[in-house]
């Protein structure tokens, strides 16, 4: 019983065509379209980076679902981004066996480095770091993953080594 | 029925519900969050625990949710040793929790409070910074406070899969969980005021309410209906210092449940309103300048001029104010005071219950149906709570899925995943798109006549002694059967029509589906909505007559007594000006002012539902009784007061005595002699605070108590409020239960009926078994460009409610939908308006289901009145237009496609 005088002044955005191509794909896997929410969200952010609420209401529009109902599964799921994020984001364990080894001064070490706190993305659009939970890598603690790379055993010395390549090799091509 | 052990108690218990209903039933208490009675259980609180026994031996016992779990035969249980477990559940649930319930509306009601009490945890000892979240502007009707989130989920349980809203959802997740909608915004369903009854919490509170609050305690309150549509809602509205404060819900299990729509619980205000007529006036002639007019000159002005007149009743006044007009001006002079089209509706309606071999369906007998049709009645606008029990009968077959694979129908998220989106059978025969398409299994547009002409044939496909339909096209037929044959498979099939459409074919042709469906051992339900809060009762007092409206107006009457009617919505303006002229003596007994009240030389301030006693009959023909909650300023009386000086149990009686089949009416009170331990039941709590302090800056001699005239209950705090008894229920209260959750302190099993409560009398016993059929009739022929059809705005339509602010809020001026094809034939850009045939010009909507060549247009909206025009009319551009500034589109609520330019006012 969606009221479709729409009060919202958010228009929803023109797929691409890549969009809808691979949209379609997902769909012959599921028997209702509801279920092919959160793949079309992955898929918009593929190409975009993030989900904009423009995106949001295009993937509503497109598949018949609710924008409230995406939203929902949008937000429960700590990795679709709901606001741009850097080219390449940072994501730090800090959970138990990493914390135990040190994560925390990884993390100040990072935040100086680039100037950001988690949730922030560099000034230059390069970086966002964030907290996860649990990489499931706790035996090579710490741990980070930058894009689809991980990276244990991490040091200070370590992660200026990985910013420091990631900035030299910028855009670091990482096989998304 | 099993055998169990609580805490050494053996207890006998239903092993088909749950065992937290069932330790309830017992009058136990246990904690609970997430589990509703209406809604099943998630068992995402944790806060039910109870410990549970494998065997006799075993000493251990594991931790179980007593809403999650089924009672076994022979089986023990501890719900004293998981205290500890509720302790912790409890103290990790309040962690995030604002220490702020002095200054939140929950306070002093809150099912928080009260299980956290009850849980033990006193003292807390979590000193961490909390999380707090944004709130978000819901629209008039709902306050949103965020960080008194408990996440139970039982808002969104609510909202989305009992309520079949798709606006509002659950984000993120642990700590960030939040409940609101995608962007902040109006919330658009229809029910969305339950959320401030639903929620344990202060999250989501009544708006209105929030303008002018006060604590539940320092409310007078009393057992009454809403008088928003012909459902007849029970209701426990609130008042302090002379304002009618709020409406809450007051079980019925029969009529409303534990739910009610926003037209019932935000509709009120109109209470308040400087629109009231406070005073009786009177003047010697039309064009004389009015003067105050004493109880007593204005009553025996009207008993003076009563010999000479006719009296005009209402279908919103009480049955009682109905009845003494009638005696006063005798019942050969008493006219309805609705349209013969109408009144000929409310008495066919009569007449098919009374004849025909069918259940009429409650709102219990709603929900259970496995297969249904709606014929021509928007009931989500005309009788919204209707719809909400419809949305729970397409459930019916998941739950027979889940009664097949043996699991017990509590298990709510179990049931919806089984389920997906299979759905019960629910098809609807309408003129537009309406807000139940999302649940129905087919939707057929056409206009009442056809809508008719299918249900005339779908009754022939089900029994072939009904007449039939000749000329049917192979698309309908196939339509005709495939709704008579899942009619025809159900088990408990449900017709649904109402005089909404205005269309008395419609309603014979909902009555020989019904009956075509009556068979050896199964008699179909079958609910006929009617207009207004009583308009069954108008009907029973006009059973042998047929006085209507139009026959007032043709009878050259020199004098007339209009009671609570405004003639000009009932009828065309012309007409009505006509009949006033005519008149020499025009009295109006009513609470607002109304263009026919300004016309009147005897104004006489009748008092509204709130501060009134008297009898409604619903659309079941079920007679229920309203207690007034306050009493007005002395200058405002009953409209039965005014008519008669008989007291209201006399006029009650009396109608008991002249309505066929009426005898029931006389029931519906315990009576005069009632009492609590010797004492009458008072209105106000005995918590009730300032009674002497209240009035001192008038005067600080405390006035005396206020009389109450049918001497039930008091206007005091002196007495025993029924606490264990709710024969009359005004308020739901149990010692350790200030919220309403205690409602099933007084139920004989949790969730089912009051103890003592009257659930109202259905005046129709229905026992017949023999069917007879209603011919069809060959619609006349419509002509004309556009033929009309009625649409209804749940905000709005409805005269008294629509003077409400909130109401205001969510309503707009009249307005014409048409199909985008005719829009463009008529050559219409997007800001213009449309002139429609001698009634001026008023905007317009695109609605992709309405059929080219009709027209729909809303009742009772400002700016056009319906009754004005005829059955088909010409449209045109508009010249010379400008938007009205009551204009308002974003409040037209639709499922179909809809498009509207945003110059014509479609802002938020
Ligand atoms: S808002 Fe209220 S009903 Fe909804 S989850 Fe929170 S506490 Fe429960
Ligand atoms: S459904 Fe009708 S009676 Fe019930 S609350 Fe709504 S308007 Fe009132
Ligand atoms: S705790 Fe860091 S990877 Fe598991
Ligand atoms: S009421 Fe049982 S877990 Fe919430």
């Amino acid at each position: 019983m969606n009221n479709l005088i729409a009060s919202t002044a958010i228009k929803a955005r023109q797929l691409t065509e890549e969009e809808i191509h691979e949209i379609e794909h997902e769909k012959t896997h599921y028997p209702y379209t509801q279920a092919v929410g959160l793949e079309a969200l992955k898929i918009v952010q593929k190409y975009q980076g993030w989900v904009s609420d423009e995106s949001l209401l295009a993937v509503s529009e497109y598949l018949d679902i609710a924008p409230d109902e995406l939203e929902g599964v949008a937000t429960f799921f700590n990795m679709i981004f709901r606001r741009p994020v850097g080219k390449n984001v940072i994501l730090l364990c800090d959970s138990v066996a990493c914390w135990m080894l040190g994560c925390d001064n990884l993390k100040e070490h990072i935040s100086n480095t680039l100037g950001v706190d988690y949730g922030e993305t560099t000034k230059d659009g390069l970086f966002t770091l964030i907290p996860v939970p649990c990489l499931g890598a706790c035996d090579k603690a710490p741990v980070m993953m930058v894009g689809r790379e991980t990276y244990t055993h991490l040091s200070t010395n370590k992660i200026d080594q990985i910013i420091a390549h990631i900035r030299d090799e910028s855009p670091v091509e990482l096989d998304n | 029925m099993v055998k169990i052990t609580v805490d050494g108690k053996v207890l006998e218990v239903d092993e088909s519900k749950n065992l937290l209903e069932e330790i309830l039933s017992q009058g136990e208490d246990l904690p609970y969050f997430c589990w509703h009675p209406s809604m099943g259980s998630v068992g995402s609180c944790r806060q039910c625990a109870v410990i549970e026994y494998a065997n006799d031996e075993d000493e251990r016992g594991r931790l179980n949710m007593a809403c999650m779990t089924a009672p076994r035969e022979g089986a023990r249980y501890s719900i004293e040793k998981a205290a500890k477990f509720r302790a912790q559940a409890i103290e990790s649930i309040m962690i995030n929790h604002p220490h702020d319930c002095p200054v939140c509306e929950e306070g002093g009601e809150c099912h928080l409070q009260d299980m956290t009490v009850m849980s033990g945890h006193n003292y807390r000892r979590y000193d961490g910074k909390k999380k707090t979240h944004t709130n978000q502007y819901l629209g008039p009707f709902i306050g949103h406070e965020m960080n008194r989130c408990i996440t139970c989920y039982r808002c969104v349980r609510f909202y989305k899969d009992y309520a079949g809203g798709t606006d509002f959802g659950p984000q993120a997740s642990h700590d960030n969980t939040y409940f609101g909608r995608w962007q902040e915004g109006p919330l658009e369903s229809e029910f969305s005021g339950n959320l401030a009854e639903v929620c344990p919490t202060g999250v989501f509170t009544d708006k209105p309410f929030s303008k002018h609050y006060v604590r539940k305690w320092d409310l007078q309150t009393a057992p009454s209906l809403c008088a928003g549509c012909s459902v007849g809602c029970n209701t426990n509205p609130g008042e302090r210092y002379g304002t009618l404060r709020r409406v809450v819900n007051r079980f019925n299990d029969e009529v409303n449940g534990y739910f009610l729509c926003d037209r019932g619980r935000f509709g009120t205000g109109y209470v308040n309103s400087d629109e009231r007529i406070t005073v009786s006036m009177t003047r010697s002639a039309h064009d004389a300048a009015p003067h105050l007019a004493s109880t007593d000159e204005a009553r025996s002005q009207l008993q003076a001029m009563a010999a000479n007149s006719i009296g005009i009743g209402s279908p919103r006044a009480s049955l009682e104010a109905n009845f003494a007009l009638r005696e006063l001006v005798g019942a050969e002079n008493f006219y309805a005071g609705i349209s013969t089209n109408e009144l000929a509706m409310s008495r066919q309606i009569l007449d098919i219950y009374r004849s025909r071999p069918v259940n009429i369906a409650n709102i219990k007998d709603i929900e259970a149906s496995d297969a249904v049709l709606i014929l021509g009645e928007d009931v989500t606008n005309t009788a919204a709570r209707l719809a909400l029990a419809l949305r729970q009968s397409v459930r019916n077959l998941g739950k027979k899925m889940a009664r097949d694979m043996k699991f017990p129908e509590w298990q709510d998220a179990a049931i919806r995943q089984l389920t997906m989106d299979r759905k019960s059978p629910l098809y609807i025969l309408s003129a537009h798109a309406t807000r139940l398409d999302d649940i129905a299994a087919r939707v057929k547009i056409g206009t009442a006549a056809n809508s008719a002409r299918l249900g005339f044939a779908i009754a022939h496909e089900i029994d072939s002694s009904a007449p039939a339909v000749n000329g049917l096209s192979a698309d309908e037929k196939e339509l005709v059967t495939t709704i008579a044959s899942a009619l025809k498979e159900a088990s408990q099939p449900l017709i649904i029509s109402g005089t909404g459409a205005m269309s008395q074919a419609l309603i014979a042709a909902a009555a020989n589906i019904a009956t075509a469906l009556n068979g050896a051992d199964k008699k179909a339900n079958l609910a006929l909505v009617s207009a207004e809060a009583n308009s069954m009762g108008l009907a029973l007092l006009m059973e042998s007559s047929d006085n209507s409206l139009d026959q007032a107006m043709a009878s050259n009457a020199k004098a007339a007594i209009v009671l609570e009617n405004d003639l000009y919505r009932r009828a065309p303006a012309s007409s009505v000006d006509s009949f006033i002229n005519g008149l020499d003596q025009l009295a109006v007994l009513d609470s607002l002012k109304t263009r026919t009240g300004e016309q009147a030389n005897l104004v006489l301030a009748a008092g509204t539902f709130a501060e009134t006693s008297g009898t409604f009959v619903n659309y079941e023909v079920r007679a229920q009784h309203y207690y007034s909650v306050f009493k007005p300023v002395d200058t405002i009386r009953s409209s039965a007061f005014w008519l008669s000086d008989k007291k209201l149990s006399e006029l009650t009686q009396g109608c008991a005595d002249s309505i066929s089949g009426g005898a029931g009416i006389a029931t519906l009170t315990p009576g005069e002699g009632f009492s609590v331990s010797g004492m009458k039941v008072p209105r106000q709590q005995h918590r009730y605070s300032g009674r002497t302090a209240m009035r001192a800056n008038i005067n600080v001699h405390e006035p005396k108590q206020e009389q109450d005239e049918e001497g039930i209950l008091t206007y005091s705090m002196e007495g025993v409020s029924a606490l264990k008894d709710a024969t009359v229920f005004n308020t739901a209260w149990a010692g350790g239960w200030n919220s309403n959750q205690s409602v099933f302190k007084f139920q004989s099993h949790t969730g089912a009926a009051l103890k003592q409560a009257t659930k109202g009398h259905c005046l129709v016993e229905n026992s017949v078994s023999e069917k007879t059929w209603s011919e069809v009739t060959d619609a006349e022929k419509v002509t004309g460009d556009f033929e009309v059809f009625p649409l209804y705005h749940l905000f709005g339509s409805e005269e008294l409610t629509a003077n409400t602010e909130a109401i205001k809020a969510k309503a707009t001026s009249a307005y014409i939908a048409i199909n985008e094809a005719d829009a463009s034939k008529l050559g219409l850009q997007a800001s213009d308006g449309v002139s429609v045939e001698h009634n001026g010009a008023v905007p317009y909507i695109i609605r992709s289901s309405i059929a080219p060549g009709t027209v729909g247009i809303p009742v009772g909206l400002k700016g056009l009145n319906f009754r004005d025009l005829p059955a088909a009319i010409s449209l045109q551009k508009a010249t010379d237009w400008a938007t009205p500034s009551e204009w308002h589109a974003a409040n037209i609520i639709v499922s179909d496609k809809t498009s509207v330019n945003a110059e014509n006012g479609g802002e938020a």
